[in-house]
């Protein structure tokens, strides 16, 4: 069975992302994929260039929340899509290499863009099977 | 069975009592079916933000209230700085100063059902929208501070619009008080190229058709004419008032941590409006409220462009400006007494009853113009405030119908194509940039506007004076 994912998860209003990984910092990744999912097919994007994010902080939550807060300045501060994260993770904080390209409206065809993270629903926690998931409600 | 059990304290308006750590009861506007569609996710909202230090009244939700983060949306929340008040960015939302202002064109929906095809393809290459589009307008970061601090002005004094255009928006057009230097650098970032866009999601630009009058007294000081067309703009501050409210939003859940603010819901944070970081947000909150007027000023103009373009007889003042996601400093009778209170409008609009001095002259008489939009394809009202809702809810009123049905639902239920030809059907000329996008607005996903809007009506809140239908609908 497929132990590395993502998938949305259902919101009255907007949108729940989720990663699910064997590690925190795989759920992180696919976190990251299933927020780019939001706004546009993931498989239209290319790895061209990279970007590094960095957060602070030692609480595993507040740090997604703040990565996920990262990515979406990426995309939409700097114009940046992208399709794969490697994440590493310490006592400090998180790092985090992102493969993708600059934002190309023909090409990527992006939907809707994502205003921001929420606390609704955050949670990263190891569920039964072992499987680290990571996970929270953005506005649309 | 549910844990909250608000009841019925007059028709239409519901209260739930003050338990816990709740300082204040919550108040719901609404009738037995808009009750049952809030279910307990608005209650337990409210009852959330009704423990904040300082709130007055009671913790409110219109009847468009859906679930929302921290605060529902169509919740409306005052605060009391002399009580301790606080003022939360998670209150406010992320799409700060998202509003909806209407503009008179004085031609007939006749006129404009025979030229519908051309303006709408008009409209859809003059208005940019979508997202990550870059075509608005690049603005150096002087420039940016100009119009952070003067809003509508600043737009007009580019040649945006006229002069006349400032009476008939909130303040004047420029919200005081504003601070770009509150404003990072990062949050400017977010506007690059975008000054002047309509984004995307549920923003939208329609020109629609006055099919009803309900209060002919209100009407004719609105401007509004049975039959005539009229063109309503739903945008707001663009990602600058999207990074403004992340980056308050975490510092306040540091702040309320060490002013020891117990958060029930850290969608809450907040902070003592008499604190720097309280006074900081307001700000740069005020700069997101300014950020948007000049946006939907800019857009104003590029839509009577294009609509004069095609009927160069068009007559085309501003009805109105309204802004939905706001915390705005207000005076209020509260028990008898003039009270200065900081009012968080969430999804909801400020809707002032006559008399009151902030209204334009023309409209002094028969209250502030209420701009309520429809969902996509349905009728959008303009509404008039009035004194009881000065009263009953410090002059608020619903801001649009309420999302019932979540976005990944819509995609599966109602593709894009399906949505544009069930549209046409119906009259209504569809441009949009994303299909996905499309889907996720159909109207089925919202609540029914015409019962939120008589539930506004029936308790109060504010008086129905015209419906509006669509006739072009240009979507981000």
């Amino acid at each position: 069975m497929k132990d590395t994912y993502w998938k949305h998860l259902e919101h009255k209003a907007d949108i729940g992302i989720q990663g699910v990984g064997p590690s925190p910092e795989l759920a992180f990744a696919q976190a990251g994929i299933a927020l780019m999912a939001v706004v546009c097919d993931p498989d239209s994007i290319e790895r061209k260039t990279t970007r590094t994010v960095k957060c602070r902080g030692s609480d595993l939550e507040m740090l997604f929340y703040d990565f996920i807060n990262e990515l979406i300045y990426l995309i939409s501060g700097e114009g940046f899509v992208y399709s794969h994260l490697e994440v590493q993770l310490d006592d400090h904080g998180l790092k985090a290499e992102i493969y993708g390209e600059p934002l190309e409206s023909t090409r990527h065809s992006p939907a809707v863009e994502v205003k921001g993270a929420s606390f609704s629903g955050l949670k990263v926690f190891p569920d039964h099977g072992g499987l680290f998931k990571a996970q929270c409600i953005v506005d649309v | 069975m549910s844990r909250y059990t608000p009841y019925k304290i007059a028709p239409y308006i519901y209260r739930l009592d003050a338990q816990g750590p709740m300082r204040v009861p919550a108040l719901i506007f609404a009738d037995e079916e808009l009750m049952a569609q809030m279910e307990d996710d608005v209650f337990r909202q409210l009852s959330n933000v009704a423990t904040l230090p300082g709130i007055v009244m009671g913790a409110m939700a219109m009847p468009d209230a859906h679930l929302g983060y921290g605060f529902p949306i169509g919740g409306v929340g005052a605060f009391d700085p002399r009580k301790g008040g606080v003022v939360s960015a998670g209150g406010v939302g992320f799409d700060i100063a998202c509003g909806v202002r209407t503009i008179l064109t004085g031609i007939t929906e006749e006129k404009v059902a025979a030229q519908k095809k051309l303006l709408a393809d008009l409209l859809y290459q003059n208005i940019p929208a979508g997202m990550g589009t870059k075509k608005g307008l690049k603005i150096s970061d002087k420039e940016m501070d100009r119009m952070l601090s003067q809003g509508a002005l600043w737009a007009v004094s580019k040649g945006f619009g006229e002069k006349s255009d400032l009476e008939k928006a909130e303040e004047g057009g420029t919200a005081s008080g504003a601070d770009p230097q509150a404003v990072s650098s990062r949050a400017r970032q977010r506007l690059d190229r975008e000054v002047g866009t309509l984004g995307s999601g549920n923003h939208y630009l329609e020109v629609q058709a006055v099919r009803e009058i309900y209060d002919p007294e209100a009407a004719e000081a609105f401007g509004l004419r049975k039959g005539d067309a009229v063109i309503s703009i739903h945008c707001g501050s663009r990602g600058l008032g999207h990074q403004v409210a992340t980056e308050y939003i975490r510092l306040m859940v540091d702040e309320s941590a060490s002013q020891k603010i117990h958060l029930p819901d850290r969608d809450l944070a907040c902070a003592p409006i008499l604190s720097s970081t309280g006074q900081s947000y307001l700000g740069a909150m005020r700069a997101a409220i300014n950020c948007a007027l000049a946006n939907r000023q800019i857009l104003t103009h590029l839509a009577r462009e294009t609509f004069s373009g095609v009927f160069p007889d068009a007559r085309m003042p501003l009805l109105y400006d309204v802004c939905h996601n706001t915390c705005r400093e207000e005076k209020h009778s509260l028990n008898g007494r003039n009270t200065t209170l900081f009012v968080h409008r969430k999804g909801a609009t400020r809707a002032f009853g006559p008399g009151q001095q902030d209204l334009p002259p023309a409209y002094r008489g028969v209250g502030q113009p209420v701009l309520v939009g429809g969902s996509m394809g349905t009728s959008s009202y303009i509404l008039a405030g009035t004194s009881e809702g000065m009263r009953s809810s410090l002059g608020s009123a619903c801001h649009g119908a309420g999302r019932v049905m979540s976005r990944k639902q819509a995609i599966k239920k109602y593709p894009g194509r399906q949505v544009i030809d069930r549209l046409q059907k119906m009259n209504i000329e569809i441009r949009g940039h994303s299909f996905k996008g499309l889907a996720e607005e159909a109207p089925e996903t919202y609540k029914e506007v015409d019962r939120v809007v008589d539930v506004s009506h029936n308790s109060g809140l504010a008086r129905r004076v015209a419906r509006l239908k669509p006739l072009i609908c240009i979507k981000g």
